[in-house]
């Protein structure tokens, strides 16, 4: 047996151990448990120990027998060391050295012998080390935001760390941010102006970006590869450039505070990205069709609607959504073009409701839940036409 | 024939591209030229309102006689700075009833009041007062009077179309602006926030590589802070980050990793005792570059992922074969497949970063040693209401954007050439 491999092994699992244990600590404490060390060496001391014994016993004993003598044994230390536990803390922890021991358990004397078992060791606890670490730093906030919005201002201030909801209590009580933020914010118009500006974004862009989008893909025409440079070109273009002219030109038209203005802008600066998306895929639709489409006299409008159309659904449903998410998230020129709260998207009304120091944080990240949920949750449901979307070459962000 | 053909293909072209073209350039190009125009002018925010002539009805009875009354009309030129010119002026009266004494500057006929006030100069004010009789000699109804509004109209000059131009703005932007502060933090926020996401994408991507329980489920939440609006995302952020109420403090504080909360969003510098060595750390921007990286590095992931995904699996069979390790096979496979997918990231996403407006000006507003050119472009404009400034500003971001462009064409080109 290689010592190099022998120390890596046991530390790098050990690591590997006492890291998930301090997330489960973490999440523990945000519980309201009082907790206030996370036992760096007795943990990674206890890790080595089980590591070593697993190599040792190797194939003698079952695997979920010895899991559980693992578990039980440090359950037991763990216990007896930070005292007064609530039973479903330890319940985590012997869960968490069931899940540890089935990870080393195909490590045996033999295994470690091997070429590269090092590197390999260090591979598999990378990884799994990675796992719970990308989970955890991107759900927190998430986390945090669901929790906040079911808390109050009060509770709040006094333990900021007790992140525990009370489902006990009545219903109009736990939702009682919710509830306000429609009352008294009115939070329901800005969910049906939003919804409107963003379908709206999404079906002119449509329009405008299909027929465009054909033209490129197909058509001959003057200046068609400048076209699609300048496409790519006009899409690195920032927003934060073109808000001071549009400001201006929009403020003297009267298009300020209206949602109209907003739908010309959004539509316009997604336009590009459409277009090159939906170029991209009328590309692949072989050209036969519409070459027998032309000698039964169809005209242009004809062979978009009949021919296209129904074979671009994947990629005109892609660009809807992404486009779609795009204008629901927007927030510059819904800053620069909406003051009056009567026309605020909730982007814009989420910001205005923060501007008041006054406004307690539970209302704030009420309102963020309630912006968030709708594009999750699209993301979720259609993930596939939207991560081919997002992996075109064409995002923006 | 076929000439004919290629001219309708041509002319159809053409109609179908127009109205994207049309709404692409009045919104996106026209600003961008607009912006030179108006970065050379000194315009200030509220330079921009059109000067409006404008009217306040006041009416007042008269004593001992209820069969006359006073109007005054409260009459001022809107803007501080442009005049009005040819000013003119009308309003309604009720029937049977007649102005006495009219000014000279109006005449009166059916029932209408018509005005020719002239021309009014900037901050121009005037209380102009009408006497009006009953011809029966009945009562007059203030209300029915009070009810009508007077109509005023004139020309002006808009500030924004005449020819004064001046090169005030770009002696400001590189002059007093703290110019090169301005550029050093949004370099050092453009580049770290760039290779810390694609560095934390590589190591998403290769996670997600492997087989195990839930990758699918990964995969989606990965991608989370991408998809999630900047809004809610930046303002739970503050909220983690607070130095007296945030949960990240406090848990730092819990299990005494610290001794004392760090104002993370609200410290310009952190000093830092290195083997004896002071340094000091740009602690909000940091902050702020780590936010960015947590957002972004997703869109990393997701092109390295795809590109992994495409590398022929025979590569990997033939290195084991070979007796290759595991970072033998990342270095010596994986890195060189996946250097073309990078570089192309690294443009992009250092493009767009160098834009980025909302995160920092949700995060800090620009405080704490974060100002980068995108806020400062809002900070000048909307904060100081110096248009002018902030166009100029804008113009050179746009500037730098170009070169970056160039350059990254010119990349992409060579790649294209040597494929």
């Amino acid at each position: 047996m290689k010592i190099r491999s022998l120390i890596l092994y046991s530390f790098i699992s050990s690591i590997f151990l006492f890291s998930v244990i301090s997330i489960w600590k973490i999440l523990s404490t945000l519980q309201g448990i009082d907790l206030k060390n996370f036992n760096f060496a007795i943990i990674l001391s206890l890790g080595i120990g089980i590591s070593l014994i697993n190599l040792v016993i190797g194939d003698k004993l079952n695997n979920y027998i010895k899991s559980i003598v693992f578990a039980s044994f440090f359950t037991l230390i763990d216990g007896f060391i930070i005292q007064n536990m609530p039973i479903w803390y330890n319940i985590g922890v012997f869960g968490i050295i069931i899940f540890y021991s089935f990870k080393i358990d195909k490590y045996n004397q033999k295994n470690l012998e091997l070429e590269h078992s090092s590197q390999s060791v260090i591979f598999e606890f990378l990884t799994l080390f990675g796992i719970v670490l990308f989970s955890f730093v991107i759900l927190f906030p998430f986390y945090m935001m669901i929790v906040t919005s079911f808390k109050t201002q009060a509770a709040l201030l006094i333990n900021p760390l007790d992140f525990s909801i009370n489902f006990a209590q009545d219903i109009k009580e736990l939702f009682k941010s919710y509830f306000v933020i429609f009352d008294t914010y009115k939070f329901g118009r800005y969910i049906l102006i939003s919804t409107f500006v963003s379908v709206g974004t999404v079906i002119i862009t449509l329009i405008f970006a299909i027929p465009a989008a054909y033209a490129v893909a197909r058509l001959n025409f003057f200046g068609k590869n400048f076209l699609s440079t300048s496409i790519l070109i006009i899409y690195m273009f920032p927003a934060i450039v073109l808000v001071i002219p549009l400001y201006t030109v929009f403020s003297q038209l009267g298009l300020r505070n209206n949602v109209g203005g907003l739908l010309i802008v959004y539509t316009a600066t997604t336009l590009p990205v459409a277009i090159y998306m939906l170029q991209g895929y009328f590309k692949s639709i072989p050209k036969e069709l519409e070459e027998a489409a032309i000698m039964d006299k169809l005209n242009w409008f004809g062979i978009i609607i009949k021919i296209i159309l129904p074979l671009s659904i994947p990629a005109i449903s892609s660009v809807a959504l992404y486009v779609f998410m795009i204008a629901w998230n927007e927030f510059l020129f819904s800053l620069m073009f909406l003051d009056n709260p009567n026309s605020f998207t909730l982007s814009r009304a989420i910001q205005y409701l923060s501007g008041d120091a006054e406004t307690p944080r539970q209302y704030l990240m009420a309102g963020s839940v309630v912006v968030t949920i709708p594009v999750l949750f699209i993301f979720v449901y259609f993930e596939k036409y939207l991560v081919s979307g997002l992996t075109a070459g064409s995002v923006k962000g | 024939m076929s000439d004919t053909l290629s001219k309708i293909e041509k002319r159809t072209a053409y109609i179908l591209l127009l109205p994207a073209v049309f709404l692409v350039f009045s919104i996106i190009l026209f600003p961008i030229f607009a912006n030179v125009w108006i970065s050379f002018k000194e315009v200030g925010l509220k330079d921009i309102r059109i000067p409006e002539p404008r009217a306040k009805k006041i009416v007042k009875s008269i004593k001992d006689s209820s069969d006359e009354i006073k109007i005054i009309y409260k009459l001022r030129n809107s803007s501080l700075i442009l005049d009005i010119r040819d000013v003119k002026f009308q309003d309604k009266t009720p029937k049977n009833v007649e102005p006495v004494n009219l000014d000279e500057r109006c005449q009166f006929k059916s029932n209408i009041i018509n005005c020719n006030f002239g021309n009014w100069k900037a901050k121009y004010k005037e209380n102009f007062q009408i006497i009006l009789k009953n011809k029966k000699g009945e009562k007059i109804n203030k209300k029915e009077i009070k009810s009508i509004k007077p109509k005023l109209s004139g020309k002006s000059d808009n500030i924004l179309l005449n020819t004064n131009f001046t090169l005030k703005n770009f002696k400001k932007v590189f002059f007093q602006n703290e110019f090169f502060d301005l550029l050093m933090t949004t370099f050092y926020y453009t580049f770290f926030g760039t290779i810390g996401s694609i560095v934390f994408g590589i190591l998403a991507a290769q996670l997600v590589n492997q087989k195990f329980f839930g990758r699918t489920f990964m995969r989606s939440i990965l991608l989370f802070p991408y998809v999630g609006p900047v809004v809610a995302l930046a303002y739970t952020w503050e909220l983690l980050l607070d130095p007296y109420s945030g949960t990240l403090n406090n848990l730092l504080l819990n299990f005494q990793v610290i001794q004392e909360p760090l104002n993370l969003l609200g410290q310009k510098y952190l000093s830092i005792n290195f083997f004896g060595f002071d340094l000091k750390l740009r602690l909000a921007l940091t902050t702020v570059i780590i936010f960015e990286i947590w957002r972004y590095f997703p869109l990393a992931f997701l092109f390295i992922l795809a590109r992994l995904q495409a590398v022929p699996k025979e590569l990997y069979e033939a290195a084991d074969v070979d007796g290759a390790g595991p970072v033998q096979k990342f270095v010596s496979i994986t890195l060189p497949q996946i250097t073309a997918v990078i570089s192309i990231l690294f443009m992009i996403r250092f493009i767009w970063n160098f834009n980025k407006f909302e995160d920092i000006f949700l995060l800090t507003g620009g405080a704490s040693g974060t100002r980068t050119l995108p806020i400062n472009v809002y900070e000048q404009g909307f904060t100081i209401s110096d248009i002018g400034m902030g166009s100029a500003v804008s113009i050179v971001i746009v500037a730098l954007l170009l070169i970056f462009m160039f350059v990254y064409f010119r990349l992409l080109g060579k790649r294209a050439d040597e494929n």
